[in-house]
Parts: structure tokens; sequence; C-alpha cells
């Protein structure tokens, strides 16, 4: 790198305790101390995108093998049990594991370049988040070896199928391992939100006001809300839920004063709006991907931002919907009846809006945009199926059966994953320098739309004519073999697509075959389009100052007086934090923390060394005390750069 | 704020485009994130006050085993300790040291009374004879308001302890040498999440226990 670069020490930074324990890695590291140290936003957004594709995977053997199980009557694939821990599984990981660190993946790596931000408020709170998340799905995966095996709960644990009491197996130690996971995975949602909020709040490059956001960044904010405000309600229900588990509360104990019903309201308060901040997400990815592909500006700006605000607010108001055949009574169903229908409304304005934006567009079929077109027509499916749903009867009729599995498939896989991948195709380049294979991408389009609508769409039908849903098995002569194994083809044809395209991400990486991106090579309209790919460190070698929403399109074709000027480079350069290992301390030790909270009987590491779950646990928690005392007294530290203007 | 304090905070705090500090913004979004914390808490325990008034067939007075003119007690001394933060924020912002160390150790020693009398609270009503109060029986019943008192309260007391502990260690930060009118902005953090553990109190008090005597 032609950047010539001075150590930095402010005085400021001299007087704070230089740790001895845990050396500070310097400016210069490379290979695996990097990557466990980095506070890199992009860096970080990387591992989120790549751990994220692993458990999509590991999600996808899940369902296969659910899938494998319903291909005939009477299948003797999976036992009950087996059956019930891979639906759990299944969607606990789709759910915590996959689309949420997939949307954060590219909240990290694409929002700070969006407002002109060198990296987040906070980049070590940041990498925390990561080790966080990382460590909850170790957490729920080790669940595996334990009493009892995985969780077999459902995703929504419903009481009283976690009271200790009913548990199938004796000693189950499954639904601990979900408590203490989501737990785990709630703070490191919690700690990427604020660490957002923060970002896009305060650190917007000058010039760059709200109504010029991106509309990504707008659902990064939205979504982060979302999140900081649903998370507490399970983070409490899960903490009640521990405490009936362990030390005998009555929480959700129907025996002695408690109301399983509870356990529902509490999870879909905060279970509505994660369905939001699963969709939101996509639909911000689609909303940039839709102008550069049809080359037009976005229809409507103002409206689908502040559509997306009015989903997240009634996000909050509509949870019941889930639980109308509890018996609420009369006023409470028929109020979420109709919120649910109201909600409706700003959705379908986003629809409209991204048709009125390839309205008379010149439209490319690149595969970014095959996967977003791919988006708006499975969404609007799920949406529709959703809308019948808000009413009170027909959700009657649909509670429990297949219907309701297509219709949350089509949200979330033809809706928040096909939004998703349109984001890989369109942002991948950005990340690793190079092109990815057209041709491909668009095999993996056919791929995965084919899979997709042949696996669910299906499913309608088999949940009208009666099949239940998380039922192990179905007997003779209810004419439900046809179609379940043509849902099970199309199952794997999906899950094939969905390899490949992973298999594209991945080696875009290192295949040094492939065309190199350039800058800009969609024409594409937004920030992040300004700067070289792979994007430096530094991100801007200089601060630009936006003149208006579209600043990359404007900066090539719009007349002088938007051209993006730049700051001039103070005598300081541009400060870059240094790496640091307590993130990673303080996560290990909040993980072993957990795994000593959660077992309870004696641990054997080797024969002679033996220790009890109260140990692990004072271990863990000592760890994870040490990692914040130090992380306070290192501050920030940092370096600088003195990077020259046509490098960035 | 001084200018002195402008000045030596203009390193560390970068121009934000809202000139609010990041650190500030990101303690205010936390407490909003809290309030939806305890929110789930108090909705949990005022859900089950009604549902559960009844133990077998007797109907449960609380008031028996509430000592409410400890807790009055408590409250009050919890609330003074506001005061006491404020005045450190205050001080440290003039970065007069003295005055910050001891408004530091007021606040500390007003939460550690506070946590005391909840210690007192809690080993009292587990024991007290005939009216046993644990976290899943009343009297030697089962039943849910020990669950729901305990761990709304218990939460609470969590909150007090961890503000206790961050005051704790700027005191010992205050005796380094270390501690300057630039540590002002972490101090007021620390101010605002005690304020508002203390604002949560103000609820919890009447819902919890002012309520049992009024309805």
């Amino acid at each position: 790198m032609a950047t010539e670069s001075i150590d930095y020490a402010s005085p400021d930074t001299k007087s704070k305790v230089e740790s001895k324990i845990f050396p500070r890695p310097g400016q210069h590291v490379s290979g695996l101390v990097d990557w466990l140290t980095t506070i890199d936003h992009k860096k970080i957004g990387l591992l989120y995108g790549l751990t994220a594709l692993f458990f999509l995977l590991l999600g996808g053997v899940e369902a296969l093998l659910i899938r494998s199980q319903l291909w005939s009557h009477n299948m003797e694939v999976l036992t009950n049990r087996e059956y019930n821990q891979m639906f759990t599984m299944h969607g606990t990981t789709m759910v915590f594991l996959v689309i949420m660190p997939l949307s954060a993946a590219f909240f990290n790596f694409i929002m700070p370049l969006q407002i002109g931000a060198r990296d987040v408020a906070f980049p070590r709170m940041n990498t925390l988040s990561l080790w966080c998340f990382i460590a909850g799905g170790l957490t729920l995966n080790l669940s595996w070896f334990f009493t009892g095996g995985s969780p077999a709960i459902g995703w929504f644990g419903y009481a009283p199928l976690t009271d200790t009491r009913f548990a199938e197996v004796m000693g189950d130690m499954g639904p601990d391992f979900w408590v203490f996971s989501l737990q785990i995975l709630g703070i490191a949602s919690l700690l990427a939100s604020f660490n957002f909020i923060t970002t896009i709040i305060n650190m917007r490059a000058p010039g760059m006001t709200m109504m010029r956001l991106p509309v990504f960044t707008w659902m990064t904010l939205i979504v982060s809300f979302l999140i900081i405000l649903a998370f507490p309600a399970i983070t409490i229900a899960l903490a009640e839920l521990m405490f009936d588990r362990t030390y005998g509360t009555n929480f959700f104990d129907f025996l002695e004063g408690g109301k399983p019903h509870l356990w529902q309201h509490l999870f879909w308060i905060f279970g509505h709006p994660e369905v939001y901040i699963l969709i939101l997400p996509a639909m911000g990815i689609v909303s940039e991907i839709i102008p550069v592909f049809s080359r037009k500006p976005l229809f409507g700006y103002g409206l689908i931002i502040f559509s997306g605000a009015i989903i997240g607010f009634m996000g909050f108001a509509v949870w019941s919907h889930h639980m109308f055949t509890t018996g609420m009574g009369v006023v409470a169903t028929s109020a979420f009846s109709i919120l649910t229908m109201l909600i409706a409304i700003p959705t379908g304005i986003k629809i409209f809006n991204w048709i009125g934006t390839m309205w008379g567009g010149r439209i490319r079929f690149d595969t970014p945009m095959l996967f977003a077109l791919g988006f708006i027509t499975m969404f609007m499916i799920g949406g529709f199926t959703g809308i019948m749903h808000s009413s009170v009867p027909i959700d009657a009729q649909h509670q429990d059966s297949y219907f309701v599995v297509a219709h949350f498939h089509y949200v979330l896989i033809g809706g928040a994953l096909f939004g998703l991948f349109a984001g890989f195709y369109f942002w991948l380049p950005k990340m690793s320098g190079r092109l990815m294979n057209e041709k491909l991408g668009k095999l993996v389009f056919t791929l995965m739309f084919i899979g997709f609508n042949v696996t669910f769409f299906p499913m309608h039908y088999l949940g009208m004519i009666g099949q239940p849903r998380r039922t192990h098995s179905y007997n003779e002569g209810h004419g439900f073999e046809t179609w379940n194994q043509i849902a099970t083809i199309g199952a794997f044809v999906l899950g094939v697509g969905i390899a490949i395209g992973v298999y594209q991400f991945v080696n875009s990486f290192f295949n040094k075959k492939l065309k190199r991106a350039g800058k800009n090579p969609w024409d594409a309209r937004t920030l992040e389009w300004t700067l070289s790919s792979p994007v430096k460190e530094y991100n801007f070698a200089r601060t630009p100052i936006i003149k208006s929403r579209d600043q990359a399109w404007e900066n090539n074709y719009g007349p002088k007086e938007k051209h993006a000027q730049k700051e001039t480079l103070g005598d300081h350069g541009v400060h870059m934090p240094d790496h640091s290992w307590c993130p990673l301390v303080t996560a290990v030790g909040l993980f072993v923390m957990v795994l000593g909270l959660l077992f309870r009987q004696t641990i054997e590491f080797a024969e002679k060394f033996v220790a009890t779950p109260y140990e692990i646990a004072i271990a863990g928690g000592s760890l994870f005390i040490l990692g914040i005392v130090m992380w306070a007294l290192e501050g920030p530290g940092g370096y600088h750069l003195f990077p020259k203007e046509s490098e960035e | 704020m001084s200018e002195a304090a402008a000045n030596s905070l203009e390193h560390h705090e970068p121009e934000t485009s809202t000139g609010i500090p990041n650190k500030k913004v990101l303690m205010w979004a936390f407490l909003g994130s809290d309030c939806m914390f305890f929110g789930t808490l108090i909705s949990t325990h005022l859900i089950y006050r009604k549902i559960s008034a009844t133990v077998g067939s007797n109907y449960l007075d609380i008031r028996d085993l509430f000592d409410i003119e400890l807790t009055s007690f408590s409250t009050f001394v919890l609330l003074a300790s506001s005061l006491f933060m404020a005045l450190a924020v205050s001080a440290i912002h003039k970065g007069n040291l003295t005055s910050t160390r001891w408004m530091l150790f007021g606040t500390i020693i007003f939460g550690g009374i506070f946590l005391a009398c909840q210690v007192y609270e809690f080993t009292h009503f587990v024991h007290a004879p005939g009216n046993e109060l644990t976290l899943s029986s009343y009297r030697g019943e089962p039943h849910v308001f020990g669950s729901t008192f305990y761990v709304l309260t218990g939460t609470h007391g969590t909150h007090v302890a961890i503000g206790v502990l961050w005051l704790v260690g700027w005191l010992i930060y205050s005796f380094t040498g270390k501690m300057s009118v630039s540590d002002a902005l972490d101090v007021e953090c620390c101010g605002l999440y005690w304020h508002f553990v203390d604002i949560v109190w103000i609820i919890i008090f009447p819902v919890v226990y002012l309520m049992e005597y009024a309805f």
C-alpha cells in the first residue's frame, strides 16, 4: 500500500493502562490474529455473512430431513422426537442464525459506507456482538451432544412443552440450551442495534440529511429500533422460563397458578416485530436494487420510508393474530384483526412504489434484479395469504395446518431470503472486488425460484385438505402423498440452488480468474459505489460532502453543483482505532459462564480434572468481567493514516 | 460545560451529526430498551396480581407480610442517592475531583443501604413465620406472587447492584490520579443509568407495594 503511516499515540492514549495480559495487536497484524481481533466493520460483516451461510446450509439439511420424513405416509426416516427436534432446530436456526445475521452482515458492511462514515460508532462493541452471535449459535447446536439432545419444543417454545415435568427424556437439557442461546443471541442483536442507531443518527457525512439517507440505511435504523424495543419482551420471557425450569417459580406452570397463555403473549409481542425485523432489511435491499437496474430514481422515496416506519410501529400492535384460536374474547380478536388488515396498507404502498420505479424504466435483468423481482412476486403471495389470516374465521380454519407453513415460507424464503440473495449478488463485487459469473447466478435463481415454488405452493392445498403442521407422519387414505412428494422434490431442487449460490459467494473471494469489479460495476446510485472494490480499510480517504440523495449517480451524470465535494484531511490524518482482544475475551467468558449455568452435573474434562457447573460459571464470569475491565482501561487507542485523495 | 472541558473533549469526541456525543445516544437507546425490560416484568406482575389473589381457598392479603415502613425508607434513600449522583456529575464537569469523589461515595453508600434493605426484606419474607413467601409458594401453598415479586424487584436490585459496582469502579479510578474533566461524559452516562434505575423504582414502589393498600 502506498499510504504512508505513522505510529500514533496521543498523550491520552499513553496515560491509559497498557494491558500485559492481552497485549494489543499493533497496526500491522495479519492472518488469524487479524480476524480474531478485528474491529473493522467490513471484516465483521464478512464474518457475520460467512457464519450465517454455514448455518443456512445446516438449517437446510434439517429441512431436507423433515421433507424426507414426509415423503409418504407413515415414513420412519426420523422418530417422533427427532422430527420435533428437527423442526425446532430448523426454525430457530433459520430465524436467529440465518436471516437476522445475514441482514446484520449487510448492515455492518454497507450501512457505514452509505452514510459516508469510516466505521460504526463503537467498533469494539461491534466485534463483541459478532462473537456473541457465534457463541449463541454454538450454544444452540451443542445441545445435540447432551442429555435429551436438541430441544423439541418448537421455535416458539410454547408452555407447558418447556415444563420440566413434561419432558420426554429425564433431565432433558435441550430447552435450557435453547433458552440460553437465545439470550446470548439477544445480547448480540441488542448491542449491534444500539451501535447502528448511534451510527446512523450521529455519524452521517456532512450534507447527508435524514431524508437523503439511502432506503437500506433507513431500514437499518427502523429494524434497529424494532430490535431494541422487541427483544426485551423475549429476554424477560426467557428469564422467567429459566426461573421456572431451574428455581421452581410458577410463571407458566398451570398446575401451580401460572398461565401458559402469558408465554404466548410475551413470545409474540416479541415474535411479531421479529417478523418485520426479518423482512424490512430485504425490503431495503430491494429498494436499492430496483432503481439501479431500472435506470430511474426510486419512485416515492418519502412514502417508502414512511411506510417502513409505519410497518415498524404497527408491528407492535398486531401480535395477538398469532393467537386467534386461544380464546381471547371477541373484542380483542376483532381489534387485532382490524389492525392486521391495516398493516397491509403500508406494505402495499411499498410494492406499488417498486412497480412505479420500474414503470417506464430501462430494465436490465441481471441476477440481483431477478432476485429482486422474485422477492416482489413471492412476497406478494405470502402477503396475500397473510391478509387472509387476518380474518378470524379463516384463521381458525388454517390454524396449525400446512397452509400456514406455506404462508410464512413465502414471506421468509420468497421474501427475506430472496431479498438477501439479491443483496449478495448486488454487493458482493463491492466486498470481494470481483464480479460473479452471471450465467451461474441466473442458474441459481432459476433453481431457487422453481424449487421454492414447487415446494411451498402445494402446501397451500395440503393445508386446505387438512394436513396438520408439526406432525411427524400421516396415515394412508388422506390423499396427502402426491403433493408431499412433489414438495419434497422441490425442496431438494431449492437445496441444490442454495448450495450452488453459497459456493458462488465464497468462491468469489478466492477465484482470481473472475473479472475485476471496478468502482461501480452496476452504474449504481449510492455512496458506497464511489469507493474502490474491495473497500480500503479507512473507507473514505476524504470525507465526502453530500449534495444530493443519489450521490454516486449525480457525480457521474448530474450538474456540477450536485457533485460531492471532499473535506480536506486534517493534520492528524485518518484516525484508525487499534485491534483489540477484549471483545473476544468478553464473549468467551460469557459463553463459558452460560455453559456453567446450563450444566446440572459435574463435567469431566480429563480423568483428573473435574469441574462442577458452579466452578465453570465462576471461571467464565471472571473472564467476562476481566474482559470488560481491560476493555474500559485500554481505551480506543489508534494510529493515523494519510491516504492520498485518489486512494479510496 | 466549561470551555476547558470542551477543549479537552475535542480529541476524544469527534463532531457528530446531531451534536450529541455518541456515548450519550447509546445510553439513551439502551435506557429505551431497558424500559421494555421492566415494562414486561411489571406487566407480568400486574396480570398475576388479581388472577392469583387467593391461596387455596383463602384470600391472600400480602399486607400481612409487607413492611411498608422499611420499604418507604429504602425508597427515600434510593431517591436521595440521585441527588448525590447529580452533584457528582456536576462536580466532574467543573473539574472538582475532591467533590466528585465525595459525591460518588455518597451515591454508593445510599445505593448500598437500599440493597441492604432489599436483602433484609427478601430474607425476612422467605422466613416470616406463618407467612413464608418463596419463589414458588405462599404459606406453604403453590403460588405465583412470590415468582413475580422476587423476579421483578430482584431484577431492579440487580440493576442497582451493577450501578453500585460501576460507581465503585469510578471511585477507585479517582484515586489513580488519572481522572480528569475529560471523563465527565463517561461519568454522566453512568449518572443517566443511575437516574433511570431510580425512576423505575418510582414506578415499582406504587405498583407493587402501595397498590396493595389501595385496591
